[in-house]
């Protein structure tokens, strides 16, 4: 696929299916990112940016380089070359801890829950940075509210929740950051068909509390519905980058990642 | 348990605290004075529980068997040498159960702080500084030398940071065995001085009162600040480390310094062990900090339950008593009950000539062995183990702990 576009920023009609309305600045800006792994160099090179109330996803087969760029900007590893701009702050060096207090709220790959802990306390631990208790305690009714599964089993040990209901506490206890930035990486992997548009939803149901996304995938489909943008990328680079709704109808997506 | 409300309803601008009773119960921070002074109870419990088995454990000289064993007073100085080994099964308990560190030289620590005091108060130093704030000094440069040892080697993991602890606690007695002209080498240094109170004076070598309450006060102390540091932030903090050290960081959690902080207070309770532990004896040498202590006060650690501070305490006792007293008992009673020599083809066993004290290693290693198959979580696991190993409903009565959010 060699199909790369020039890149406008999206007016809010474009980004219509995120339903508060974005204002027109980067909150998230990547320029020129390398990053690599030993020798083997896993990002070539990319450049992309987040607006503010936006949900982006980004798409592309194993080894394309999704969960690298997300591990860059949360600070998990740290790019060769380029820089990261977050929020008006340079943030190409600063290290994974300081992120969330920036406003970087990351949902890692494979979930990576406490698993010996309970619910709650893997609730606890995502607001471990703030110091806010009143707030903290609007933002557990705020995540149970989200969802439900989470406040029946509060008292349970992690490790022994459903998938599903990981993946939910993965993606709430992300949100008890209270992030300005919510990175998901693949959070319908390993999913019943339902618990995915159930998670899509949630998706959608966080940003329009005002929560920017940007959202790893494997399902496209789920993915490009949820979205205003996105970004396709192989093997280290972006190789398209449109609406949404443009790389659902683009040929070469279609066959590539909607199955025809 | 509330029933539950649509996802548009949640998202409305409601007050605080809704949900379930429970739930609310849960989060609400300890405000109960009771609970702010005495640390959800767990101060008061420590004190208590303290004082009572140090009242009740010298007792145990008026029951059979035990009364054959020995005068009150060789009860009581064991004890208080099992005060020692207590200190520093709960020491290692921060590094090894809390924060998930495998410490293989933790003995290099316990060195530091009976060195430390060997030096501030010996005529071989000539210094005489009385032995409490000793304590304290000696605490301060035992978890100095924790955080000298772990800038370095913890931004290794797992097998990798095992085997840098390892060497350290080999370097450490080394290197004062051979800085001979500094710490008298070999020979070690003799003749420190003992603690004393106004009181009663100096604590002499006769009788093992003094320490014997002297360490369990100690420990009651270290029980009690390592209690209050496990419900903390920071315990919160190694908790998540010992998960998922990755998954710590994207919490916003600072994993070098939350594990620096784990070794120094670790290294610190050792070193608070080893000035005690000097004081009583009289003298330090390089040959009692070898590797068998690291290895002995990890078997107690995984004994008695890591991550349960009372149950790595109990486990501590438990074991230091099985192998002092215990395996001489064992000798005795064997040598005494005239079981004949087994011949099975040439190999002769003659159990009354066996001194079960040389096979205390073996003895470990079984004991870690069958405890490893038949009960992991060791003899008195913590409330996470388990939870994990059972998990029922009384899962909703220890949210009741999980406050100061």
């Amino acid at each position: 696929m060699r199909l790369m576009r020039t890149f406008q920023a999206p007016t809010a009609a474009a980004t219509s299916s995120s339903p508060s309305t974005p204002v027109a600045t980067a909150l998230l800006e990547l320029h020129d990112v390398v990053a690599s792994y030993g020798a083997i160099q896993a990002l070539r090179g990319i450049s992309l940016e987040v607006h503010r109330g936006e949900i982006v996803t980004m798409l592309g087969g194993n080894g394309a380089g999704k969960s690298t760029i997300l591990r860059t900007i949360s600070g998990l590893m740290h790019p060769r070359s380029g820089r990261v701009e977050f929020d008006g702050h340079d943030i190409t060096a600063v290290p994974a801890h300081k992120l969330v207090r920036l406003g970087i709220g990351h949902a890692p790959e494979g979930r990576r829950i406490f698993n010996r802990l309970t619910v709650l306390e893997n609730l606890q631990m995502g607001a471990y940075s703030r110091h806010d208790k009143a707030e903290i305690a609007s933002d557990y009714d705020r995540v149970f509210g989200l969802f439900p599964r989470l406040q029946e089993r509060h008292s349970q040990s992690a490790g022994t929740l459903s998938g599903g209901e990981q993946q939910m506490l993965a993606i709430g206890r992300a949100l008890m950051g209270r992030p300005k930035l919510l990175l998901l990486d693949e959070p319908s992997m390993g999913l019943a068909p339902v618990l995915v548009e159930q998670i899509f939803r949630i998706i959608r149901d966080i940003n329009a509390q005002g929560t920017t996304i940007l959202l790893v995938e494997q399902n496209a489909q789920m993915a490009l519905q949820v979205a205003g943008r996105g970004y396709i990328l192989q093997t280290g680079k972006i190789v398209l980058a449109d609406t949404a709704a443009a790389l659902a109808q683009n040929e070469q997506v279609k066959i590539a990642y909607l199955g025809g | 348990m509330s029933p539950r409300r649509s996802i548009s309803s949640a998202i409305g601008n409601s007050p605080v605290g809704r949900g379930s009773g429970r739930l609310r119960a849960a989060l609400r921070p300890a405000t109960s004075s009771a609970g702010r002074y005495f640390g959800k109870h767990q101060s008061l419990s420590v004190l208590v529980g303290m004082a009572v088995a140090t009242a009740i454990l010298p007792l145990v000289v008026l029951i059979p068997p035990f009364s054959g064993f020995g005068g009150q007073n060789d009860f009581v100085d064991g004890f208080a040498s099992a005060g020692v080994f207590v200190l520093l099964a709960v020491g290692l308990n921060v590094v090894v159960g809390l924060a998930g560190l495998l410490d293989l030289g933790y003995a290099a620590f316990f060195a530091i702080g009976a060195y430390t005091y060997a030096y501030g108060a010996s005529p071989f130093s000539g210094l005489d500084v009385p032995f409490w704030p000793m304590l304290l000094v000696g605490a301060a440069v035992a978890a100095m030398a924790g955080l000298l040892l772990g800038a370095p080697t913890l931004r290794l993991r797992g097998d990798y940071l095992a085997i840098v602890t390892l060497g350290f606690g080999e370097i450490v007695p080394v290197v004062f065995l051979n800085a001979d002209k500094y710490t008298n080498g070999t020979n070690g240094i003799s003749a420190l001085y003992q603690p004393a109170l106004p009181a009663i004076g100096d604590f002499g070598f006769i009788n093992p009162w003094p320490y014997y309450i002297t360490v369990a006060a100690i420990i009651a102390v270290a029980m009690m600040l390592l209690y209050r540091l496990e419900d903390s932030r920071l315990g919160r903090a190694w908790m998540a480390v010992r998960e998922d050290e990755l998954a710590a960081a994207s919490m916003g959690i600072n994993t070098v310094t939350t594990k620096l902080l784990a070794f120094a207070i670790g290294a610190s309770t050792s070193g608070l062990a080893g000035v005690f532990y000097a004081s009583k004896l009289g003298l330090v040498s390089p040959s009692q900090f070898g590797f068998t202590i690291s290895f002995t006060v990890l078997a107690m650690v995984v004994l008695g339950g890591m991550g349960n501070i009372w149950g790595v305490a109990i486990g501590a006792f438990v074991v230091y008593e099985i192998q002092s007293q215990g395996l001489k008992q064992l000798n005795n009673f064997v040598a005494s009950s005239g079981i004949p020599p087994i011949h099975i083809g040439f190999v002769n066993v003659d159990l009354s000539a066996v001194n079960f004290l040389d096979y205390q290693f073996l003895l470990y290693g079984l004991a870690l062995v069958g405890m490893m198959l038949l009960r992991p979580e060791g003899l008195f696991p913590s409330r996470r183990r388990k939870q994990e190993l059972h998990d029922v409903d009384d899962a909703g009565a220890s949210n009741q702990e999980l406050v100061e959010a």
